[in-house]
């Protein structure tokens, strides 16, 4: 028998209350439940970063979290960095700029872990943005660009 | 990839919980940080039939100094007296408020100095100490931190209450000394009083192939000196050295009534590259694990004895 959970949560500033089983991990609800496919999903067991949303504001793998635990909780995505389609937020503006990113695959991880980590730590050094980063895998780029996008955002603020 | 199909139950209070599980008894599982569970029921090597989520709980996670009765007990305790100031840490307590609580910065700083080892920061905005300690993977940081800490371990049930020595608690891989209905709640963590005539310094050291892996090699180091500059106690704590986290004893005796010498530095290190029982992997052999372990043995040392006393 399936255990279903209603929940209620808000994402990117919508609320949304849809039921799921509680095995669902919250990566796939907000994926498949949602629609909202800019979080990715990599290794599925809290390795790669790929899937990292901000919960409450922090940066969490929404892979090692159950869709339940989002209930009553305020969740963003990649999606809600910029209301405007034909304006990126400064943060992906770096990464363009920069070449932050190839296949892009691992960038939705990684933006959403730099905006939480810029807020905490909005002047830091290359080496606090590469420990920062430690969590995020990326098979593309050797994370100079990566580094070189962030500390961008540094010298323009 | 996906979690087994469970029961979930969001626990309203921690009467709730201890009810749940002691109903439940084995099938069901306490989630907490999540952040070894759930990936290990992702990978269906744990199928627990009921999952009960301590998050909703409020209480569980706090960093408080105080002074703490009939905690005397270990070595510092009995030194020192029986009711020892002592920093008492809710189990639910996240690895991101130890890692940023200027009270165990000041008053623990081999936690402190630890925490940033610890997996990765998203990680450790989700993982709680409680989680970690119960999880009990010898691999893991804290555990061996916590031997070398003398904390204690508070354990929960309806029935009752019982502190457990953190030296007791870790019984062998992923099993504690915690009875089915029980949960670990707080951990006390007894603080050593730095006078003239008596001053403790630690260190932690680890060895990984990437920052935030597991480590090949890791060692908490703990120090007191009497006002003579002579060792009064040591202790040397080793993850991923055996089933559980282990201590040195044997080593540690050969610094403790010493003024430490390179010499005796040599000595401890060369008796705990023997001394532990590292389990060997694809990533480092026995072989590697023992030298790693004697080098960041005599480094920690070193460490502590040049650079903060």
């Amino acid at each position: 028998m399936k255990d279903l959970h209603t929940i209620t949560t808000t994402v990117n500033g919508k609320t949304y209350t849809r039921e799921a089983e509680s095995r669902m991990l919250l990566s796939d609800f907000i994926r498949h439940e949602l629609g909202l496919t800019g979080t990715h999903v990599g290794c599925e067991y809290g390795v790669c970063g790929a899937c990292t949303i901000l919960y409450d504001g922090h940066p969490t793998r929404s892979c090692l979290t159950l869709a339940v635990q989002a209930n009553n909780h305020t969740i963003e995505t990649v999606e809600g960095l910029t209301t405007d389609p034909n304006k990126l937020h400064p943060l992906q503006q770096s990464f363009q700029d920069a070449h932050g990113l190839q296949c892009g695959y691992c960038t939705p991880g990684i933006l959403m872990t730099m905006k939480a980590f810029l807020a905490e730590n909005p002047n830091p050094s290359e080496t606090e943005v590469r420990e920062a980063l430690s969590g995020n895998l990326c098979r593309c780029t050797g994370y100079q660009h990566i580094v070189d996008a962030i500390l961008r955002m540094k010298d323009e603020g | 990839m996906k979690p087994a199909a469970f029961k979930y139950i969001a626990a309203q209070s921690l009467e709730h919980a201890l009810t749940l599980k002691a109903e439940y008894g084995d099938e069901a599982k306490f989630l907490a940080g999540g952040q070894s569970l759930v990936p290990a029921m992702n990978l269906r090597v744990a199928k627990p039939g009921v999952l009960v989520d301590l998050n909703p709980i409020t209480g569980l996670g706090f960093v408080e100094s105080r002074i703490k009765a009939g905690l005397g007990i270990g070595n510092w305790g009995l030194a020192r007296d029986d009711n020892p100031q002592s920093l008492i840490l809710g189990a639910m307590t996240r690895y991101r408020t130890l890692e940023r609580s200027a009270e165990i910065a000041a008053q623990c700083p081999l936690l402190h100095e630890t925490m940033p080892h610890v997996a990765h920061p998203q990680i450790r905005n989700r993982g709680t100490l409680g989680g970690n300690l119960a999880h009990a993977d010898p691999a893991s940081e804290l555990p061996a931190v916590m031997l070398v800490l003398n904390a204690q371990f508070k354990a929960q049930s309806v029935r009752g209450e019982r502190w457990i020595a953190a030296c007791d608690f870790f019984t062998t891989i992923f099993t504690t000394a915690l009875a089915t209905d029980e949960m670990l709640t707080e951990i006390a963590i007894p603080l050593p009083t730095n006078s003239d005539a008596s001053r403790t310094r630690t260190c932690f050291m680890e060895i990984a192939r990437r920052r935030g892996d597991y480590a090949m090699m890791g060692v908490a180091v703990s120090i007191t000196l009497n006002a003579a500059g002579v060792c009064t106690d040591a202790k040397l704590g080793y993850l991923n050295a055996g089933d559980t986290p282990v201590l040195a004893t044997q080593a540690a005796q050969a610094l403790i009534g010493q003024t430490i010498s390179d010499a005796h530095i040599q000595t401890a290190a060369a008796i705990a590259h023997d001394e532990i029982q590292p389990p060997g992997n694809m990533h480092a052999s026995v072989a590697f694990q023992r030298h790693l372990a004697g080098v960041l043995t005599r480094r920690a040392i070193k460490e502590i004895l040049d650079f903060r006393f």
